[in-house]
């Protein structure tokens, strides 16, 4: 017979993973609208895949399959590594990611809440370590793209890597904002003529400022529904503007500015989304700040000094390792146990 | 002399523009985290409190405190008078039980008793008589008795803590050497969804409260009387108010916010003087003592009318057709309790004692109402549904954001779980007060507390294990010094045997030596 409390709350681990899912909805809508429908594909194919493992591994482990599908924390890994990675990745590569988040990093560690890495992250980790090259063939926004990229080109592309008659790859892609200031700034120009370049918008990259815009608004969302807290974004954001600004104050000419740094890439993405997932993440007030600024500064140093083009995944995968030692040390204290005034 | 003066204008400026005032002009914290699960309070609410009846049968169990059980003083046949003592108090930590009503005794033996481990308790059984014949009952006028005669009394009136501890009352009124506590704080909080008996006697018995209160006040030397009352009883909350008037001491009631567990007495002195009790402490060391409005009222009752502690306030609902408040007589059956509210419209599926969140299962209901029954809330499958099958924790601290004690139960989750109870320790598992707020909020449906109550029984059974070992080693540590002692000092005893021995035989050498120089003196004489 179980003990008291005899009610509890409405509230379940699905219901947090379907209001996740939903605060992402708008960044795809717009996403898609700005860049074509192959993200579409792209994050049905994730979908299916994640799903198909997940069910696979609790088979395999003899737990429940049902509570794991429906529990809904693959079908948020799907998407937030098919957010990570190009829309137009072919299917071996997304299916081969998330084998190694489903099954490596999430089953192989326990299964939900015992794994120590964000599982989308090390899915990610491993295919810009193992698969460069498509990894960097990123859909240009349509706006500036030589061809459209609509439904049939775009599943054609992505399940037998081939593009309609006469179109190259170069019309459909396009580098990166951060790739671009990266082999630009190689070339000795400065971030102002830089930044004169289409790929760039008013603050970030083109188009990808409004996906970027479309992730605040459903971080904000997740801040309201209380699933995440303010510690990490702030934290993250907070720690990777000021790194940035201050090597921007220092150098203008050679750095980006702050605004450009939360803009771009996928710093809005991981600090609202991705370090904000509380498996993975530190768990004390003061413990999620000291995470949350750690993957700030990671983020900066592996753009600015580092070998990849974003540094999201690699901020987030160290500072996962650091989190049994973050929470130990910042253990708030009890009631009771704070230095009581007389 | 300055000093003096000084004091004694602020003690008269504060007696001065008291009288009648209401009104807290204080600041309110906060405690950490709470919940606000539904109140269901309106069910039973509503309603005056019924009137007391007579059951066919009286069981008192004779442990319904902290503390050593009571001594039964009666014997089967007896005849008791209502009020009398049946069961006297047993060693300090423990208070009298009494007669709820007069007839005769017809049993003193084990009873199934209301106990979240289920086990049978000693109980008295009487067999009312239905004349209801009281016992002497006198007034003591406090003001003209000795403190410790005053306690002793209540002790012997059986008064103990009614908000759910049931700690002995005149222990916690012993302000002991500090001599004063400055603050009396009476919780009128009742944060347990659906319990309505402390706003019933808050509504119906404002003025008894208050008169219990200036009692505890007498006791304690206070100079600062308040009640802290949830917002959700603006009734209670103006029955108060309006009852500072009947008394000559200033009080000032408090309308806190509506937020589980505000009604935890670490959490509403958070609340009202912004200070913790320290972890192992007490309140009084926060200056504060803190009593349940019913307690204040079981005193009032005590000392101006000399009727002890034989019936109290329950909220019967739930499941029930007319969900109430009854005074209801110590030792009255559970269930003829139950067969007064109205039958149960959908089917039963158990009954609680206490609150949805920190009350306890009946394991059977013939057993009788004790001094902690504040509730007696039954269960169907709709109010109570039984939990979603637990997930795994995803670690998403909603627990150590709801929890007023401001723990990590995500933390002691792991270590309960994992048996890690040193770890368990360390992250102040004993702290947690088992308020529930974690296991409602779990989006994994967790039964958290369920943990930490296990870590916690057998942290207890470990250490009474360990104690009995470190018993065991320090007797035959002992045991083996003494023999070690015993055979050492055999062996002085010998040595010293042996070194007196030598004494002797020196002196019969020397005698034997003198005799053989006198034999030789003489020996040697002729010759001269």
């Amino acid at each position: 017979m179980l003990s008291s409390p005899y009610v509890t709350a409405q509230n379940s681990v699905s219901l947090i993973m379907l209001k996740v899912a939903f605060a992402l909805l708008p960044a795809i809508v717009i996403y898609a609208w700005l860049y074509g429908p192959a993200i579409i594909i792209s994050l049905c194919i994730a979908t299916v895949t994640a799903l198909v493992m997940e069910a696979l591994a609790m088979t395999l482990r003899q737990r429940s399959v049902q509570t794991a599908l429906w529990d809904g924390s693959a079908l948020i890994t799907a998407w937030l590594f098919a957010l990570s990675i190009p829309s137009i990745a072919p299917w071996w590569l997304t299916v081969t990611g998330l084998f190694f988040a489903i099954i490596v990093a999430k089953h192989l560690y326990g299964g939900l809440g015992n794994n120590v890495f964000n599982p989308a992250m090390v899915g990610y980790a491993v295919l810009i370590v193992s698969f460069p090259v498509p990894m960097t063939h990123w859909a240009a926004p349509l706006s500036l793209a030589g061809e459209p990229l609509g439904w049939s080109a775009a599943a054609h592309y992505i399940f037998s890597n081939h593009l309609p008659d006469g179109w190259t790859l170069d019309a459909i892609t396009s580098a990166t904002p951060l790739d671009t200031l990266r082999t630009q700034l190689k070339l000795h120009h400065t971030v102002a003529k830089i930044e004169q370049l289409p790929i760039f918008g008013h603050l970030g990259g083109r188009a990808n400022e409004m996906v970027v815009g479309a992730y605040l608004l459903g971080g904000l969302y997740l801040l309201k529904e209380r699933i995440i807290t303010w510690h990490i974004p702030v934290a993250l954001l907070g720690s990777l503007a000021l790194i940035s600004g201050v090597f921007w104050l220092i150098n203008p000419s050679e750095y980006a500015s702050p605004w450009f740094h939360i803009a771009t890439g996928g710093s809005l993405l991981g600090a609202f989304f991705i370090a904000t997932d509380p498996v993975t993440a530190a768990t004390t007030p003061r413990g999620k700040l000291i995470y949350a600024a750690g993957i700030g500064l990671l983020i900066y140093l592996i753009r600015m000094f580092g070998a990849y083009p974003d540094g999201v995944a690699f901020g987030v995968l160290l500072m996962n390792i650091a989190v049994p030692l973050i929470d130990a040390w910042t253990q708030p204290p009890p009631y009771g146990h704070k230095e009581v005034r007389a | 002399m300055n000093e003096t003066s000084d004091k004694q204008k602020i003690s008269t400026g504060q007696y001065s523009n008291a009288p009648n005032q209401s009104v807290f002009q204080g600041v309110l914290y906060t405690f950490h985290g709470g919940v606000h699960p539904e109140e269901h309070k309106k069910a039973s609410s509503g309603r005056p409190i019924m009137p007391v009846f007579i059951p066919t049968e009286i069981i008192v169990s004779v442990q319904q405190h902290i503390g050593e059980a009571g001594r039964p003083c009666v014997a089967v046949g007896d005849h008791v008078d209502t009020g009398q003592i049946i069961a006297q108090a047993d060693g300090y930590m423990s208070v009298a039980a009494h007669a709820p009503t007069s007839g005769t005794v017809t049993a003193i033996a084990p009873h199934p008793v209301p106990h979240p481990s289920g086990l049978p308790g000693l109980c008295i059984h009487i067999q009312p008589d239905g004349k209801n014949t009281w016992m002497a009952r006198t007034p003591t006028d406090y003001h003209n008795t000795h403190p410790s005669t005053l306690r002793n009394l209540l002790r012997d009136m059986g008064v103990a803590g009614l908000g759910g501890a049931v700690f002995p009352t005149f222990i916690k009124l012993n302000p002991g050497k500090i001599k004063k506590v400055p603050t009396l704080l009476l919780n009128g909080g009742e944060c347990e969804p659906w319990i309505t008996c402390d706003d019933a006697i808050m509504r119906e018995h404002a003025e008894g409260i208050l008169q219990g209160a200036a009692v505890m006040r007498h006791l304690l030397q206070s100079n600062r009387v308040l009640v802290g009352i949830e917002d959700n009883k603006p009734e209670a909350i103006a029955a108060m108010s309006a009852a500072t008037s009947q008394v000559d001491f200033p009080v000032e009631i408090v309308s806190i916010p509506t937020l589980y567990p505000s009604g935890g007495a670490k959490q509403m002195i958070k609340i009202i003087t912004g200070k913790e009790v320290p972890s192992g402490g007490r309140s009084t060391d926060v200056g504060v003592a803190i009593f349940n409005v019913g307690t204040s009222l079981a005193v009032h009752r005590a000392i101006n009318h000399g009727e002890p502690l034989i019936s109290r306030v329950v909220t019967v609902t739930g499941n029930v057709g007319l969900p109430h408040n009854r005074e209801v007589l110590i030792g009255t059956p559970i269930n003829e309790l139950l067969a007064l509210a109205g039958g149960h419209p959908e089917p039963v599926t158990g009954s609680l004692m206490g609150g949805p969140m920190m009350g306890f299962e009946l394991a059977d209901t013939a057993a009788p109402v004790v001094k902690a029954t504040n509730c007696i809330l039954v269960k169907s499958g709709r109010l109570f549904p039984a939990p979603p099958p637990a997930m795994e924790c995803i670690r998403c601290t909603r627990c150590a954001d709801a929890c007023p004690a401001d723990l990590q139960p995500q933390e002691l989750y792991w270590f309960s779980k994992s048996k890690h109870f040193d770890k368990a320790q360390q992250y102040s598992l004993f702290d947690c007060i088992e308020c529930g707020c974690c296991s409602y909020v779990c989006p994994s449906h967790i039964p958290l507390v369920n943990y930490y109550r296990y870590a916690k029984s057998e942290i207890s059974t470990l250490k009474s294990a360990e104690r009995a070992a470190n018993l065991a080693r320090e007797r035959f540590e002992s045991r083996t010094a003494r023999l070690e002692r015993d055979q050492r000092e055999r062996a002085e005893r010998l040595a010293q045997k042996s070194a007196i021995k030598p004494t002797p035989d020196t002196d019969a050498a020397a005698t034997i030596q003198a005799a053989l120089a006198r034999t030789q003196a003489q020996a040697d004489e002729p010759k001269v």
